[in-house]
């Protein structure tokens, strides 16, 4: 049986088509209504408002806090201030992704991890030796996040912050209607967008409250299916979907490093000692062997493909998850691993692993297709991530 | 007079000039686009017309916008944003409705409510309707070629046409032909057997043409709305944020990108022509610019009998251009609502869930095939439709942007009001008009008068003299069948050249015709870029 987030009696009642899906042991909702467009529309053009309960959370602290997760992840945790959260993947010994995950600076000696899969017994041999008390509060902590133009505009209606002058990636301590919560200027979508975190106790008011100030906004819940094709376009990844968890993967080609996940940037360079830091400095010195990439997938030619099959091209109604090989000049040179119909950019799109030297912006590739059960090579080129990247991201 | 040199000048800052002006940007040509309006858009504007309440004024949905233009000007980079509408519902004269879903189990389902047996037959029409539309869309990227030419382009198009008709198969071949030549009454009648439902399909056959449902040549336009499914995934239907005016504003952007230039408050009095070539043109304001390429995307009377004198043209053309029918037969209404109107049909349930679901989508105002066919009566003797047929939409409830924050606007589509109302149309017969629109709404959805708080009527002749789309037609001339393809606007002169050297034409007065479509601007556009500088002329016209 698999649990139900603390938005479940909200939620529920709105899942017209019974379109679940499973999320780290929880069920949430895949889409409320039968097709997810309109739910996607509300992202990318008024409000929308999903479950992010799943996400596992983390309470770690104690005067050692900075130094356990600085030693654990990649990012410079001890530039980190108070109200600042950081997005960081962590990585083992060999500099091989585990997972990656949110820092939120909470107070002074408070921080709070968020993750995709359990990590409190990473954290905890981490932790040996130091001054700090690691806590898993993922049950205890109702997560929502409000995504898309209008959210900052709804917030302003329900809570006495100054939301004009919440930076991307900080957070505050505030109310909505007078439940305590902690707003971060975070999400998934690559759009303007807030997280809402509160105790489970207090979530079912704080999903009432926000549907009752944002309705007259189109304030719409969306559900997973939504979310994939926003974070595809966002150009974020997925672990178990675009990367596998060094301790979960059977054989080495299964395991990526920061670098090889387009998390360059992620990596600190003049930290201190950190778990993986000598492999991904000789990884960075040499070059990687692999990239990730945005593939943006000829209309052109999926169009002639499915014309000789007198077919208009089908396109996928929601984000595919699987893999898909590409081709260069007759040879494979990497792997497809989501993708999806870009409605807002009116493109076919996806994320792809490619080997070295096919990382340009513009290298043109083939990636296989099935088009009416049979094999085909589509062209399309590679691209640079985020595939949309709006100024209201940042603003 | 002004020493700039442009290589093109593109008249009128519709969406089809504006598409046009930025493929001949794009092939290089110093590109200037003129515009009588202060604002861009022909007849896709969005204005303001009460405060904190956004209209698209004319043009509403976003129909059959080519795909290939979405793509090749990058539109979604420029602004380019189209929000699903999905469903219909039309209210019924006993209280229930009939509502067509995104969802086609849920569709079938509510169809099976009126007739099990058209529900089953939904499915398989759409697959015919699928072939049908598969069958034309080639047609609507292509230059018409003259069927009555031996010029080898000319052939060659016929003979490419000819295979792939062929390729149709016998069946499908029969059923074009027939949905070509039927009335959409007399189409659907061998399909369905709710009446509701028929009424409802046939209503798009209507659109924009006077002609009733049990007109003959109907059906064809029923297609335009197949096509759309065909492209579906680039959701070629659908609402742009910001309004039809926001379509403008992206094309209008994506031209400038290619370097064109777009000037508004800028009328074109006069296309000036000395033996037989295009000069350039005079301005409202007697300012002359002068361009050996001048593109017209006026309707087919401003371009041939307004802006040109009739004597620079050849008599078979001016009479045809005559000849050409206009007719416009629909008006809008524009309403802002201090709240949401409650259809009773949806009310009576006590679902607010299915209120709201329904609210952002359209609501077809034909309950039966008779309500129409009597509104189209009233127009065949001049008068507007005492009930009229409408097509109605909530743009606010799919874009909040549209309204103030728990206030909509609502835009309400009419038809018939002709353009040649007996006596001819006044403020007084204006608001008549405007007084039964509001009067066969509220029998449906009977709290819509309390909630108007401004209301905007626009007759046939409000069109014409806003937009400039003679007798306010808003396909720039109707879409019949014998004003479509190498027929649009004249008989060999439907490839957007002109009898006059460097003069052409584009817009829905010529092929493929009317909707946010873009296609005629793409074309022109491109057989001006392929006839070199000077432009063809008559040449190659005749053959």
């Amino acid at each position: 049986m698999l649990k139900s987030t603390p938005f479940h009696t909200r939620t529920a009642p709105l899942v017209r088509a019974q379109t679940w899906r499973r999320w780290a042991g929880h069920q949430v909702a895949s889409a409320y209504e039968p097709h997810p467009d309109r739910e996607y529309a509300a992202i990318r053009n008024a409000a929308a408002l999903i479950d992010v309960s799943p996400l596992y959370k983390y309470r770690i602290t104690g005067p050692d806090g900075v130094r356990l997760l600085d030693r654990m992840v990649t990012r410079n945790v001890q530039k980190c201030a108070v109200g600042q959260v950081l997005y960081t993947p962590w990585c083992d010994a060999h500099g091989k992704v585990i997972d990656d995950g949110t820092i939120s600076r909470l107070d002074d000696t408070t921080f709070r991890l968020t993750s995709a899969e359990p990590d409190l017994r990473w954290l905890s041999m981490n932790a040996v030796g130091m001054d700090v008390s690691i806590e898993d509060v993922s049950e205890r902590t109702a997560a929502l996040a409000l995504q898309g133009p209008l959210t900052r505009t709804i917030l302003q209606q329900v809570s006495p912050a100054d939301f004009a002058k919440l930076k991307y990636f900080r957070l505050v301590h505030t109310t909505i209607r007078d439940i305590p919560v902690t707003v971060s200027r975070t999400g998934y979508t690559g759009d303007l967008g807030y997280e809402l975190w509160v105790d489970a106790g207090r979530a079912v008011p704080l999903w009432d409250a926000m549907i009752d100030a944002g309705t007259p906004y189109g304030l719409t819940p969306a559900g997973i299916w939504a979310l994939d094709i926003a974070r595809i376009e966002a150009g974020l990844i997925m672990l178990d979907v675009d990367y596998y968890s060094a301790h979960h993967a059977l054989i080495a080609d299964q395991k990526s490093s920061p670098l090889e996940i387009n998390l360059a940037w992620t990596v600190s360079a003049d930290k201190g000692p950190y778990n993986g830091r000598r492999p991904i400095r000789a990884e960075a010195a040499r070059g990687s062997s692999w990239a990730f990439v945005g593939v943006d997938i000829d209309w052109t030619s999926l169009e002639r493909a499915y014309a000789e099959r007198h077919l208009p091209p089908q396109l996928p109604t929601i984000a595919w998850r699987g893999s898909a090989p590409l081709f260069r000049r007759g040879r494979q040179i990497g792997y497809a691993t989501s993708g999806c119909w870009s409605p807002l950019l009116k493109k076919y799109l996806a994320l792809a692993h490619v080997q070295s030297p096919h990382f340009a912006p513009g290298t043109s590739v083939e990636i296989e297709l099935t088009v009416e059960h049979r094999r085909k090579r589509i062209d399309g080129a590679v691209t640079k991530l985020p595939f949309f990247d709006p100024e209201r991201k940042r603003a | 007079m002004t020493n700039t040199r442009y290589d093109a000048i593109v008249i009128g800052g519709g969406h089809n000039g504006l598409v046009c002006a930025a493929y001949l940007a794009r092939a290089g040509r110093k590109t200037l686009v003129l515009e009588r309006r202060p604002l861009l858009g022909g007849a896709a504007v969005t204005e303001e017309i009460f405060p904190g309440f956004k209209f698209s004024v004319f043009s509403y949905v976003v129909s059959l916008l080519r795909p290939e233009i979405i793509r090749e000007l990058e539109l979604p980079r420029h602004g380019l944003q189209i929000l699903p509408l999905e469903s219909t519902v039309t209210p019924l004269d006993d209280g229930d409705y009939l509502a067509g879903w995104g969802d086609a189990d849920e569709t079938r389902r509510e169809l099976s409510r009126h007739s099990p047996r058209d529900a089953e037959a939904a499915v398989l029409f759409g697959h015919l309707m699928h072939h049908m539309a598969m069958a034309v869309k080639p047609i609507l990227g292509m230059v018409p070629p003259d069927p009555s030419s031996l010029a080898p382009s000319d052939l060659r198009s016929m003979l490419k046409l000819g295979r792939h008709m062929r390729g149709l198969g016998a069946e499908h071949f029969h059923a074009l032909f027939k949905l070509m030549t039927m009335s959409s009454a007399d189409y659907l009648d061998e399909w369905y057997e709710f009446d509701a439902l028929k009424a409802t399909k046939s209503a798009s056959g209507i659109i924009g043409t006077f002609l009733g449902p049990r007109s003959p040549g109907s059906a064809y336009v029923l297609l335009h709305h197949y096509m759309g499914e065909i492209d579906g995934a680039f959701r070629a239907w659908g609402f742009q944020r910001g309004g039809t005016g926001a379509i403008s504003e992206t094309i209008a952007s994506a031209a400038r990108a290619q370097g064109a230039e777009i000037r508004t408050d800028a009328g074109v009095a006069k296309v000036l022509v000395r033996d037989g070539i295009v000069r350039g043109v005079a301005l409202s304001n007697g300012d002359e610019i002068l361009a050996p390429i001048v593109v017209s995307s006026l309707d087919p009377r401003r371009t041939f009998l307004d802006l040109v004198d009739r004597h620079e043209l050849p008599d078979d053309l001016v009479s045809g251009v005559e000849r050409y029918k206009f007719r416009g037969s629909s008006g809008k209404v524009n309403l802002a609502l201090n709240g949401l109107p409650r259809f009773t049909c949806l009310e009576r349930l006590g679902d607010e869930a299915l209120t709201i679901r329904a609210a952002r989508g359209a609501f077809s105002i034909s309950p039966s095939m008779e309500y129409l066919e009597r509104a189209y009566d009233d127009a065949k003797y001049g008068e507007f439709s005492r009930n009229p047929y409408m097509d109605i939409v909530i743009p606010s409830m799919i874009d909040p942007g549209m309204a103030p924050p728990g206030k909509h606007v609502m835009s309400v589509f009419v038809q018939y009001a002709p353009y040649q109302l007996n006596g001819g149309w006044t403020d007084q017969k204006r608001e008549a008009f405007g007084d039964a629109v509001v009067n066969t709404i509220a029998r449906y959805a009977p709290n819509i008068k309390s909630l108007i708080a401004g209301r905007q009527v626009l007759t046939p002749a409000d069109i014409e003299r806003i937009t400039g789309l003679s007798e306010g037609n808003i396909f720039q001339g109707e879409l019949a069948l014998h004003q479509l393809f190498f027929l649009r606007p004249a008989a060999h002169w439907a490839k957007y050249r002109t009898p006059i050297g460097g003069y052409w034409q584009c817009g829905a007065g010529t092929h493929p015709g009317g909707g946010i479509m873009g296609a005629s601007g793409r074309l022109a556009a491109i057989e001006i870029a392929g006839s070199g500088k000077q432009g063809a002329g008559s040449e190659g016209a005749r053959g």
